[in-house]
C-alpha cells in the first residue's frame, strides 16, 4: 500500500497546480495539458474475472454472487462498460476452478467462488447484447486445439461484428492437465514456484510458453487461409468461391502441425487483436511474437519505464516487425464509495477473507480522481492504456464507468463517444491488415 | 382437439449451408456466415414455436482431388460460438450442436457445453459424432485414426465421462450465503475422477450443474452398434428414414432396444430431417421442387456426387449421357475428401444406379436427381401439415428436423404457413410451457447423485 500512497501523493502534487487555479483557468491549463499529452486519448479496459478480483468480493452487498453462471450477470457487467466507453473487456478463464494461489493446488475451503465458466462463450454470448466495446475472453493454449481456437475466435469476429479479440495463456499446472487428461505437466516444485516469481521459468514451462507462441502462430495463418475477397458468388460460372484465395497453411513447428485450411472465412477485423499478460521475459517474448498488445504489471510508477524497456527489448530480440505492441498497464483497483474508502472497503474485505489480499499487479485504493491522477502519470512514462481489475466487480466497475470516466472526459484525456470503427480501429490498430497469403503480399 | 391428448409434434429447424442443397444462386439468398443469417432463423423458428434450432459441423473444408470445392457454399462458423451468441437473441429455443467427439478431450466438451447450458438457462444440447479420417486429422494434434470398434467404445468413454463431469455438481452446491461466508455446500463440489481405456483423469469441474440437470444428447445411428448405443444414451436420435414403412420399423426397433436397456420409450425421441417445398397447389409445389433440383444438381455437381461412389475421377463424362461404364476403384487414395460418406458398398451401389438408369431410362445427371435424395415434403401448406402431423402420430418419428434450401429466409413461409396449421390441429403448442429444452421436449430432468457420494 506504501507504494499506492506514494504515487498517488505524487500525481496529487502535480495536479495541485490545477486545483490551485480558478476554475475557468483550470479548463485553459486542461486544454494545455491536452496539447502536451502526445498519447491523448487514454486508453481503458477493465478484466472480468467472477464476482472481482477480491478472494471476498462475491460477499459485498451488491455483488450477486448466486448469478455469477447466469447470462443477465455478465450482460450487466458488460453493458456497465460499455456505458463507460471502455476499449474492451476482457474475460478470465482457466481449465480448473479458481484457487487461491495461481499455481497452487485447490483446497478444500467452502468460503470462495471455486467455479467459472468458460470465457469465449460467455464473450460470445455478450456479443448480441453490445455494439462498440470489445470483447476479449481468455483461451487457454497448452491443451486446446489452434484450429478450434481459430475458428472460435473468427466466429465471435462475426456474431461481434468485429469487436473480437483473444487473450493467450499457457496453462503450466498439474492440476489442469490431470483433468484434460491428453498429456502429463509435472507438479511444481517448491522451488519451481520460488524461481517463477522471481522471474526465472522452469524449461518446461519456457517450452509451454514457446508451444503457446506457436499455436498462436497457426491461429492467425488459420484467420489469414482465406483471403477477404475469397467468396465470389458467380452465379454465371456456378462458382461460389474463387478457390485460388483460399489456402492451406501447412504448419509445421516444434510442437504443433495443422494443415488448414481454416473452416471459417476470414474474420471481419482480418485479424482479431491478441492480447497477452507477461510479467517477465519469457512472456514478453511471446507477447512480442504473438499478440498486438501486452498487458504488463509494474508495481509503480518507478517501475514503468523499465518494463517498457524490457517489453521493447524482447520485440527486438524476437525480431517484431510492423506494429509495435500495444503496452496497458493492470491496476487492481477498490474506487471510494458513498461514505467508504477505498482503503477502508479493502480493509473491510480483507477482514473478511482472513488475508491480506496480494496481487501481481499495482493495488490502488482511492478516488477516483487519485486514479485518474494515476494514470496520467503513468501515461506520461510511455504507456499506451491500462487494463483496470476490479476489486468488486459491481461496485468498481460501476464507479469505473460512471465516476472515473467522467474524471478523465473533464481533463479532456477520454474519448466522448465510441469511434465507428472496429477493435482494431478503437485501438489504433490498422484496420486493413494485409493478408500474408495474398498474391503481392510480402511473405509473413 | 385438446393438445394434451394428440401426440405433439417435436420440431427443430436446421440452417443449410455447406452442401449443393443450398441455393446461393438465388437472388433472395443471404450469407451462410454472417451472424444475421443464423439470428433470423432461430428466431424464425421460435416464433413458430419450434423445439430447438440445430447447427451441423465439418472440421475439414471438402477437397476433390486436392483443390478445395468451388461449385458450392464452403466456409462455416464455429458451433459454439454461434449457439452462445443465438442464447442472446432467443429465450426458449433449444440449442443444438453437432461437435466432433475425436478432434476435442471430454474434459472441454464438458466444459463448453455445460456454460451454453448456463448462459441459455437450460436450453443446450449435444449431438455427438466420431470421426476418425486421417484427412480432418491434419488440422489437428489428435490427428490419426481408429477402426471402428475402438471408436465406439472411445465414443462410449467420452459420454460417460461427460456425464461424470455434469454430474459432478449438485442443483444445491452453490449456497453463496454472504452473511456466514459459505458459498459452497461441500468441498467437493465438482470433484470428479475417470479410469477408464481411453481416458484417466480426475481433478474439480469448473462449471455448476445445469438448470435442466444435463444437456441433451441427440445421436445418429443406423448401424446395430450405432443403434445400441443411442438407445442406451440419446435423448434424440436422428432417423434417417423418411417413408413409413421403414421409419416405423426403425422407431419400433429404437424405442425397443431403449427399453431394453432399462429405460421407458418416451425418453428417446425419433427425429429424420427433412427439406419442404410449399406450393399453392400440389403440381405447383411438384413443379418447384423440380426446379429446384436440377438447379440443385448441375452436371458438375452430378459427376463430384458420382465419384464418391466410383472413387474415380469422372470430369470426362458427360453428364447428360449416360453412367459411367467403368467400375469403382475401392483401393485408390480417396478423391473426395472432408466428406462424411458412408462406403458400404460401392459395387451394390452403382449396379443399384445402373438398374434405375436402365429401368426409368435416366441421364447420369438424371439418375443423380432422382436417387441421391430423400424426397422433401413437397404440397400446399395444408398437405405438408397433414403429412408432418400423421407421419408422427403413426410412429414414424416424434417429429422432424425442417430445414430450406433456401438461408436464411426459407423457414419463414413454413412458419407462416405450416405452423398455425399444426397448432389447429393441435398437434404442436400454442406456445412454450416451459423454460429448458428438457421441457419443450417434455424430457424429466435427470436424476441427480446422492448428496453423499459413493468416492
Amino acid at each position: 500500500m506504501s507504494q499506492a500512497a506514494v504515487v498517488a501523493r505524487t500525481s496529487s502534487e502535480g495536479a495541485g497546480g490545477f486545483a490551485a487555479d480558478t476554475a475557468r483557468s483550470r479548463v485553459v491549463l486542461e486544454q494545455e495539458y491536452r496539447l502536451m499529452t502526445s498519447t491523448f486519448p487514454l486508453h481503458l479496459a477493465v478484466a472480468l474475472d467472477g464476482a472481482g478480483w477480491h478472494p471476498a468480493a462475491w460477499r459485498e452487498p451488491h455483488s450477486r454472487p448466486s448469478e455469477l453462471f447466469s447470462a443477465s450477470y455478465w450482460t450487466d457487467l458488460v453493458t456497465t462498460a460499455e456505458r463507460g466507453l471502455l476499449d474492451f473487456v476482457t474475460i478470465e478463464d482457466s481449465l480448473s476452478v479458481p484457487t487461491a494461489h495461481p499455481f497452487g493446488p485447490v483446497d478444500n475451503s467452502v468460503d470462495q467462488v471455486r467455479a467459472r465458466l468458460d470465457a469465449h462463450l460467455v464473450a460470445a454470448r455478450l456479443a448480441p447484447v453490445t455494439r462498440n466495446i470489445g470483447l476479449v475472453p481468455t483461451v487457454t493454449t497448452t491443451h486446446t486445439e489452434p484450429f478450434h481456437v481459430s475458428k472460435a475466435v473468427a466466429t465471435l469476429d462475426y456474431t461481434s461484428r468485429g469487436r473480437a479479440g483473444w487473450q493467450v495463456k499457457v496453462s503450466a499446472s498439474a492440476l489442469e492437465s490431470g483433468q484434460f487428461g491428453r498429456r502429463s505437466i509435472p507438479e511444481l516444485s517448491e522451488q519451481d514456484r520460488e524461481s517463477i516469481v522471481a522471474g526465472v521459468l522452469p524449461d518446461f514451462v519456457r517450452d509451454l510458453f514457446d508451444e503457446s507462441a506457436e499455436a498462436a502462430d497457426i491461429v492467425r495463418r488459420l484467420w489469414d487461409s482465406w483471403e477477404d475477397d475469397a467468396e465470389i458468388r458467380d452465379v454465371a460460372q456456378r462458382r461460389f468461391i474463387d478457390r485460388d484465395k483460399v489456402h492451406t497453411i501447412d504448419f509445421e513447428g516444434k510442437y504443433l502441425s495443422v494443415r488448414g485450411p481454416s473452416i471459417t472465412p476470414r474474420p471481419p477485423q482480418g485479424q482479431p487483436v491478441v492480447t497477452a499478460l507477461a510479467h517477465q521475459r519469457v512472456a514478453y517474448e511471446l507477447a512480442a511474437r504473438a499478440a498486438d498488445l501486452v498487458f504488463v504489471t509494474p508495481p509503480g510508477a518507478e517501475q514503468v519505464a523499465p518494463i517498457i524497456g524490457e517489453v521493447n527489448a524482447a520485440q527486438e530480440r524476437v525480431g517484431r516487425r510492423g506494429e509495435a505492441l500495444r503496452v496497458y498497464a493492470d491496476v487492481v483497483v477498490f474506487l471510494d464509495a458513498d461514505g467508504e474508502s477505498g482503503q477502508d472497503r479493502l480493509d473491510r474485505l480483507d477482514a473478511l477473507s482472513g488475508n491480506e489480499y496480494r496481487s501481481d499487479a499495482y493495488i490502488f485504493a482511492g478516488s477516483v480522481s487519485a486514479l485518474a491522477d494515476l494514470l496520467i502519470a503513468w501515461q506520461e512514462k510511455g504507456i499506451d492504456g491500462f487494463r483496470l481489475r476490479p476489486g468488486v466487480a459491481v461496485d468498481d466497475l460501476d464507479a469505473i464507468s460512471g465516476r472515473l470516466v467522467p474524471e478523465l472526459q473533464n481533463r479532456g484525456v477520454f474519448r466522448t463517444e465510441y469511434p465507428q470503427e472496429n477493435l482494431r480501429g478503437v485501438l489504433g490498430l490498422p484496420t486493413d491488415v494485409p493478408n500474408r497469403y495474398a498474391a503481392g503480399t510480402p511473405a509473413a | 382437439m385438446s393438445s394434451q391428448q394428440r401426440k405433439q409434434v417435436i420440431l427443430g429447424a436446421y440452417l443449410g449451408g455447406v452442401n449443393h442443397h443450398t441455393a446461393w444462386w438465388d437472388p433472395q439468398a443471404g450469407s451462410q456466415i454472417e451472424f444475421d443469417s443464423f439470428e433470423h432463423t432461430a428466431r424464425t423458428a421460435e416464433r413458430g414455436k419450434f423445439d430447438f434450432f440445430f447447427l451441423a459441423e465439418g472440421l475439414a473444408l471438402r477437397e476433390r482431388a486436392g483443390q478445395v470445392f468451388d461449385q458450392d457454399i464452403i466456409g462455416r462458423p464455429d458451433t459454439f460460438t454461434v449457439l452462445a451468441s443465438l442464447a442472446a437473441v432467443t429465450e426458449h429455443l433449444g440449442l443444438a450442436g453437432t461437435i466432433n467427439a475425436t478432434f476435442n478431450e471430454p474434459y472441454e466438451l464438458a466444459r463448453q457445453f455445460a456454460t451454453l447450458d448456463q448462459l441459455s438457462g437450460g436450453r443446450a444440447a449435444w449431438n455427438v459424432v466420431t470421426s476418425f479420417d486421417a484427412f480432418t486429422g491434419q488440422n489437428f494434434r489428435r490427428g490419426g485414426y481408429l477402426d471402428s470398434s475402438q471408436r465406439y467404445e472411445r465414443a462410449e468413454e467420452t459420454l460417460a465421462l461427460v456425464r461424470e463431469l455434469w454430474d459432478s455438481w449438485r442443483s444445491d452446491d452453490i449456497v453463496a450465503d454472504k452473511d456466514s461466508g459459505r458459498f459452497l455446500a461441500r468441498p467437493d463440489a465438482g470433484e470428479f475422477a475417470f479410469h477408464g481405456s481411453h481416458f484417466d483423469v480426475s481433478g474439480k469441474f469448473t462449471v455448476p450443474r445445469s438448470p435442466q440437470g444435463r444437456p441433451v444428447i441427440l445421436q445418429a445411428g443406423v448401424s446395430p452398434q450405432g443403434r445400441d448405443f443411442a438407445a442406451g444414451n440419446a435423448d434424440a436420435i436422428f432417423s434417417p428414414y423418411g417413408d413409413l414403412p421403414d421409419a416405423v420399423e426403425f422407431y419400433r426397433d429404437i424405442k425397443a432396444r431403449a427399453v431394453a436397456a432399462g429405460r421407458e420409450p418416451g425418453e428417446i425421441k425419433i427425429l429424420p430431417s427433412a427439406s419442404f417445398v410449399l406450393g399453392t397447389s400440389e403440381a405447383d409445389a411438384i413443379e418447384k421442387y423440380r426446379d429446384i433440383r436440377n438447379q440443385q444438381v448441375t452436371g458438375q455437381t452430378a459427376l463430384i456426387l458420382l465419384e464418391q461412389i466410383w472413387n474415380r475421377d469422372l470430369s470426362a463424362y458427360d453428364p447428360e449421357g449416360p453412367l459411367p461404364d467403368i467400375a469403382p476403384d475401392p483401393e485408390a487414395p480417396p478423391i473426395i475428401q472432408g466428406k462424411a460418406f458412408i462406403h458400404q458398398d460401392r459395387f451394390a451401389t452403382v449396379e443399384r444406379l445402373r438398374a434405375v438408369a436402365e429401368s426409368k431410362k435416366l441421364t447420369l445427371r438424371e439418375v443423380v436427381i432422382d436417387q441421391f435424395e430423400r424426397g422433401p415434403i413437397v404440397g400446399t401448406a395444408q398437405q405438408v401439415a397433414e403429412k408432418i402431423d400423421s407421419f408422427v402420430q403413426n410412429d414414424g418419428s416424434d417429429g422432424f428436423i425442417i430445414g430450406s434450401h433456401l438461408v436464411p429466409t426459407g423457414l419463414d413461409e413454413f412458419v407462416d404457413e405450416v405452423v398455425p396449421l399444426l397448432q389447429d390441429r393441435g398437434a404442436l403448442r400454442a406456445d412454450y410451457e416451459g423454460t429448458t429444452l428438457r421441457d419443450n421436449l417434455g424430457l424429466a430432468i435427470p436424476a441427480e447423485r446422492e448428496k453423499a457420494s459413493a468416492r
